[in-house]
């Protein structure tokens, strides 16, 4: 039987990193949110409902950056190299936030409302930079004989830019519909409240983004828009704005799990908008992900091991979310 | 800045973030171990002191098991960010390797991590065990891929060069390559080493200030114990450790003993104090045993051991940064050993919790493990250049294409993020230990059943 072993690879990528947005999205989305939450005890209610958790979801970025590496190393090397900047950022930011989550507690008194700013602000700095992050590969890299060529700012566009914000948006949607799901009483509506919000600014930034792409890109334009292309392809912005409606609908109608659900949805879709855009390119404009694969000696040693591991890895992640299922009260957990 | 180009800067702020990095994972993996042995004693023995110590220590583990997840992240990134050079020509075998470290160990850490910080009264006691036991493996199978790259690195086999890049062969030889065996054994019994010497400070403190509940005497104990196991254990794997550099690095061993010449053919001394110089190419106010080199490195009285003008000059490592790193990594070792050695000579005559002076001496020897991972670090890294890649790559031709203010502003962003947060994160430990491990407080971590769990 013979598969491409590159064709693997970029899926399990694909995959990662789609774990990834949904499980660091809704906890960077709550430190987001948290600006807006004035009640101390609140703010605690929030950060309780995924600090058991948020060390695993982060865990995929880092599986989503070593894959890369492993499977695509000159992919790794070029869009690493040309986005050092935003990545760096993005590196600092996550180091606050990371460490938040311990020191809100941990530090002295006159030291935790720092570690609280630094919660929200790196959550929301995390945020902005990838999908700074997001755009600059879509807008693609100048290259030249596999080496980067391009500018260190060239990721300073409107684009990318408008991304970053879109990006906020998103993570914004599935934290408050993370929240809808662990949280009861006030806090529950207000963030029934905030869904509404955050849907908006998401779809907004979906309609712009959509429009965008195909406007300034028109290899992209040509992928969509051809035909027979078009036929195939129109289920997905159909399906995600039915998906969009049903999320307004569930809020009216007070659902607790289905906002969520929908918001992975919409997620997943406009990712795999995101994939159709730019396949087979892993660096867009011109390096497809035949040119930039490791050996078929690394990429397959690398699947056994993946293979095996990954079901493992997310049975015991369900596993860990189960034993935490329910609901966080408030008040319970207090330092 | 400081007159330092590109290159510099990069490699500074590899060695920089680097260096705070391992710190984090030695304590992590010894107090991982240590929490499970912990809870282990505490399910067969019921005795309430293991379950204070594992409340206590589960505590500052959680703080500093945030720090290494966060710093850790930042050297996955930077082979991409400052040495894509690197990742383009080795990319087919390091990124392997540390995709398997990712989906091994640190899924596994994490995946239990929060069950074994939140999950007490989540969970059934049983299970609990577990996932503070996976947690610890998960630590232990991290070590075994990070090693295997690193020392990859240093004695490169099962690959072949085409198209001016790594392409693996045999991914046994890769992983097993020969100075794997004994960098693995080195750094993990490092690792165990500093954690019980932190432990046994934090101990001695407690002591000193009049505390000698049962619970801070059996801490100090258990850490003591682990110290005359494997400190003298440490000097064997480090010997060792040193014959197979001798064997396949000798440019290294050069370095590290600041020996120069050969051309009198003879045995080589022990230089134990000097300042090695490079432009002069000789080592200044050498204080030597004679004879001594070849005996430790040779085992003979005749035979001399690599000397460093037998290599080209631009093929010579950083010969007064290694010759004094490895000293003062001995020098801890020894201080070590001796500290295990007299506290069983205490222990006999019944009064180790109440000397004084060996308290005292504990208290200081709380680093001295740390200190020593980042000089033993120090000197395998530094006498491995100008390799990046031993024979192989040169560090020179692995370096990203950044511009020196572009580096310079990276290294202090660096600089100053790093020494504040990691700063205040050590400073809420030691505040935390000062606690002790009697005082109970219910913190952030007890997250008690809520409705609708069954």
């Amino acid at each position: 039987m013979h598969f491409d072993l590159s064709v693997i690879w970029f899926a399990i990528i694909v995959f990662a990193t789609l774990m990834y947005i949904i499980m660091d999205g809704f906890d960077l989305g709550i430190g987001i949110l948290m600006p807006f939450v004035k009640n101390e005890q609140q703010k605690d209610v929030m950060v309780n409902s995924v600090a058991p958790v948020w060390d695993g979801n982060e865990t995929w970025i880092v599986l989503g950056g070593a894959s890369l590496f492993g499977a695509f190393p000159l992919a790794y090397a070029i869009i690493i190299e040309a986005l050092t900047i935003p990545l760096t950022l993005m590196l600092i930011a996550l180091i606050f936030r990371g460490v938040a989550f311990e020191f809100r507690f941990k530090a002295l008194e006159n030291h935790l409302k720092f570690w609280d700013r630094s919660f929200m602000a790196g959550s929301i700095l995390t945020t902005f930079f990838q999908g700074i992050v997001v755009g600059a590969v879509i807008q693609g890299f100048d290259v030249e004989q596999r080496v980067f060529v391009g500018g260190q700012l060239d990721w300073m566009a409107p684009f990318p830019i408008f991304c970053g914000f879109g990006l906020l948006a998103t993570y914004a949607l599935l934290g408050s519909t993370w929240l809808i799901m662990k949280t009861e009483g006030e806090l529950q509506k207000r963030m029934f409240g905030f869904t509404n919000t955050t849907l908006m600014a998401m779809i907004s930034a979906l309609v712009i983004v959509s429009v965008w792409t195909p406007l300034a890109y028109p290899s992209i334009a040509q992928r969509w828009f051809s035909v027979p292309n078009l036929y195939y392809l129109i289920p997905v912005p159909v399906l995600t704005g039915l998906v969009c409606l049903k999320i307004a609908d569930s809020v009216r109608k007070r659902k607790e799990r289905s906002p969520f659900m929908m918001a992975l949805i919409i997620v997943i879709l406009g990712f795999a908008g995101l994939g159709i855009s730019i396949w087979p390119n892993i660096v867009p404009p011109g390096i497809s992900i035949w040119d930039a694969a490791s050996p078929a000696s690394s990429q397959s040693f690398m699947l056994v091991g993946a293979m095996i591991i990954i079901p493992v890895i997310l049975a015991y992640t369900f596993w860990s979310y189960y034993v935490f299922a329910g609901k966080v009260k408030e008040g319970e957990a207090y330092h | 800045m400081f007159g330092l180009d590109a290159f510099m800067l990069a490699r500074l702020q590899f060695a920089f973030t680097v260096s705070f990095h391992i710190i984090f994972p030695a304590i992590t993996i010894g107090l991982a171990t240590y929490l499970a042995v912990l809870e282990g004693l505490w399910l067969k023995t019921r005795d309430p002191d293991y379950q204070k110590l594992y409340h206590f220590w589960s505590k500052i583990f959680a703080v500093n098991f945030g720090m290494g997840v966060v710093s850790g992240l930042v050297m996955a990134y930077q082979f991409g960010t400052n040495w894509s050079g690197f990742s383009d020509f080795a990319g087919s075998i390091t990124g392997p390797l540390l995709t398997y470290e990712v989906l091994t160990a640190f899924f596994l850490e994490a995946g239990f991590l929060g069950v074994m910080l939140f999950g007490w009264h989540r969970v059934g006691e049983k299970l609990h065990f577990f996932a503070t036991s996976m947690v610890a493996l998960g630590t232990i199978i991290s070590t075994f891929w990070i090693l295997a790259s690193n020392s990859w690195m240093q004695t490169p086999q099962g690959h072949e060069i085409i198209d001016g890049r790594a392409v693996p062969v045999d991914w046994f030889a890769i992983v097993f390559n020969p100075s794997f065996p004994y960098r693995l054994a080195h750094m993990s019994v490092a690792a165990f080493v500093s954690s019980a010497l932190f432990v046994a400070a934090a101990a001695a403190w407690h002591l000193l200030k009049g505390n000698r509940s049962s619970a801070v005497k059996k801490m100090f104990s258990m850490s003591l114990s682990v110290l005359v196991l494997l400190a003298p254990l440490q000097a064997v794997i480090g010997d060792l450790h040193g014959l197979n550099t001798l064997e396949h690095q000798p440019a290294k061993i050069a370095a590290i003993e600041g020996h120069w010449d050969n051309s009198d053919g003879e045995a080589t001394p022990l230089i134990l104090f000097g300042m090695p110089n490079m432009a002069a190419e000789r080592t200044d106010y050498a204080i030597e045993i004679p004879l001594l080199g070849s005996l430790i490195l040779r085992h003979s009285l005749t035979d001399p051991i690599p000397a460093l003008k037998e290599f080209p000059v631009d093929e010579r490592p950083n010969s007064p940064i290694v010759f004094w790193s490895f000293r003062i990594m001995v020098g801890l070792g020894l201080l070590m050993i001796f500290q295990g050695l007299y506290s069983m000579w205490l222990r006999k005559k019944h009064t180790l919790y109440t000397s004084n002076g060996f308290l005292k001496f504990s208290l200081m020897m709380g680093p001295s493990g740390l200190v020593a991972i980042l000089a033993g670090w120090f000197t395998t890294e530094v006498g491995r250049q100008p390799w990046v890649v031993y024979g192989v790559q040169k560090t020179r031709d692995a370096v990203s294409s950044h511009g020196d203010l572009q580096m310079s502003i990276s290294l202090l962003c660096f600089l100053v993020v790093y020494s504040m947060v990691f700063g205040f994160g050590y400073y809420y430990m030691i505040h935390q230990i000062k606690k002790g491990p009697d005082v109970i407080e219910h913190d952030e971590h007890d997250m008690a059943t809520v409705s609708g769990r069954i």
